[in-house]
């Protein structure tokens, strides 16, 4: 019987929480619709969420490229096809790690400070004190936030791309003497145009999925400042287990059909 | 009392959350023009009123009216527009970080009128004028004390001149001099605005200097309820031993 109980807890739970985003994402659609939007403060976020985020995000991808093309190359050259590396670099990082990892990092470090800056302002009033003043807390903070992500993901995307080939590029001219020419001429190969902007689109996506849980995990912190940690760490964890599920839906929908 | 002398009202409301009991059958006039103060204990759900009548939240039961619009099952379009003729200065002030004094304080106006960027600032000069804290525009809440933040807070509750202010415990945690200048505030700018106020304090020498109606909270319901010199004087034993501070009585230590 408890455990009956327990699920159907748990059932109602993730049904208000499904119900509380879905509300959330409509609301925001409004304020989009309706042009209600705040330029300046858009402006500032993307600034700090996007500029903030960009040398973790050079870094790591620069260490992931280096890391696909030290073990590609030790393979393929092994093989005899030590021409391949440039597109293993390319395809896997453009169509796959490129957005992906972007998105978990901008999870790990934008994601969790949407929640705080929320959940703070809502243990101290001022959530409710915009709502006193007529003012909609989701014009005034998450839509901007919103915004800000879908211009700066899938741009970090970008460098984050570029980074990560020029790094597999250097390794594997480095370690297995795999020319440059011969690097970009494979990754032309392999991935085209419309591989890139499916990539972009996937970063589109995972910031619109990074900006709405962390928002809502932030307006519905309880407790204080244990509530605000609470609330932090869930915007972290859930954004990135969707992100990564996200990820292969997407991919097999834009890459796997074919 | 006449209907048009009441200018908030709440009627038989109850609030709960799940099985806990905040309000139960709580009834409340507000007055016209009348600085109304609620006592009680803590916890005993007087922020919980300013909150309806703020239309922050909806009662489980009963009805919520301001200015004669009930606030319950009003969509949330109509009570932003309700809104506009009531404030709530929060005990913490409420302030956002990330903007000046000044920004928070002309935020209402920025967002709700189309008035040129030179006359809002003079509204918030004046307003920030009659809290004495015209110095502090360019500060930002955290540079602040507790005593100026609440008088901001003030300010931004009235800069758009509302009919009813709400004060959610305007003196709670302040020394003596300074409890004294919010209480003076208050009735100035009760006078500057004319218009109605309820206040949610402890601080029995600030509500009997201040207040023209005092309701006593006890147990979600209003016990005791008049013009402040008969809740003085009154023989009800709960008002008296909240008035004495004693631990003997029926209200349970």
């Amino acid at each position: 019987m408890r455990v009956l109980e327990r699920f159907g807890a748990g059932t109602i739970a993730f049904l208000e929480y499904l119900g509380g985003i879905v509300s959330l994402i409509g609301e925001s659609i409004r304020s989009l619709v309706h042009a209600q939007i705040r330029y300046a403060e858009t402006f500032t976020q993307s600034y700090e969420l996007g500029l903030g985020s960009l040398l973790i995000v050079l870094l790591t991808s620069l260490f992931t490229g280096m890391v696909i093309s030290l073990e590609s190359a030790q393979q393929a050259v092994q093989f005899g096809i030590g021409s391949l590396v440039g597109g293993a670099v390319t395809y896997t990082s453009v169509r796959e790690l490129g957005p992906m990892l972007t998105a978990v990092v901008v999870a790990g470090r934008v994601g969790s400070a949407i929640a705080a800056e929320i959940g703070s302002m809502v243990v101290t009033e001022q959530i409710d004190a915009l709502r006193s003043m007529g003012l909609s807390p989701v014009r005034f903070l998450v839509v901007p936030r919103l915004l800000a992500l879908a211009i700066m993901l899938p741009l970090l995307t970008i460098f984050a791309d570029i980074i990560s080939i020029v790094g597999g590029m250097w390794i594997a001219q480095a370690y297995a003497h795999i020319n440059p020419e011969t690097f970009i001429s494979s990754a032309r190969q392999a991935v085209g145009f419309e591989d890139v902007v499916k990539g972009l689109v996937k970063a589109l996506v995972f910031a619109c999925i990074i900006a709405f849980v962390g928002c809502y995990q932030g307006l519905s912190t309880r407790g204080g400042a244990a509530g605000v940690g609470r609330a932090t760490t869930s915007a972290v964890v859930i954004s990135i287990i969707l992100i990564f599920g996200t990820n292969f839906i997407m991919s097999y929908l834009l890459f796997g059909t074919h | 009392m006449d209907a048009s002398s009441i200018y908030a009202r709440l009627d038989d409301v109850t609030l709960s959350f799940g099985e806990h009991v905040i309000l139960k059958n709580c009834s409340l006039d507000i007055v016209r023009g009348a600085i109304t103060c609620i006592v009680g204990l803590s916890g005993a759900g007087k922020s919980t009123i300013l909150r309806l009548l703020d239309g922050l939240i909806e009662p489980s039961s009963g009805h919520v009216y301001v200015d004669g619009h009930d606030l319950c099952h009003t969509p949330e379009r109509k009570l932003v527009e309700l809104r506009q003729k009531t404030s709530l200065a929060f005990q913490f002030a409420a302030l956002l970080d990330s903007l000046t004094i000044g920004e928070n304080v002309g935020l209402p106006l920025r967002e709700h009128t189309a008035l040129p960027d030179e006359k809002i600032r003079h509204i918030v000069d004046d307003a920030l004028e009659s809290v004495g804290l015209r110095h502090v525009y360019d500060s930002l809440p955290n540079e602040l004390s507790g005593g100026m933040l609440k008088r901001a807070g003030f300010a931004r509750a009235i800069v758009t001149r509302p009919e009813l202010v709400l004060y959610d415990e305007p003196t709670t945690g302040l020394d003596p001099i300074v409890t004294n200048l919010i209480t003076d505030t208050i009735l100035r700018l009760r006078q500057k605005l004319d218009g109605t106020a309820v206040v949610i304090s402890h601080d029995l020498h600030s509500i009997f200097r201040m207040a023209d109606y005092v309701a006593m909270l006890f147990e979600g319901a209003i016990i005791a309820y008049g013009p402040r010199e008969e809740i003085r004087t009154s023989t009800n034993p709960f008002v008296q031993q909240f008035l004495t501070g004693s631990e003997v009585g029926p209200i349970p230590v």
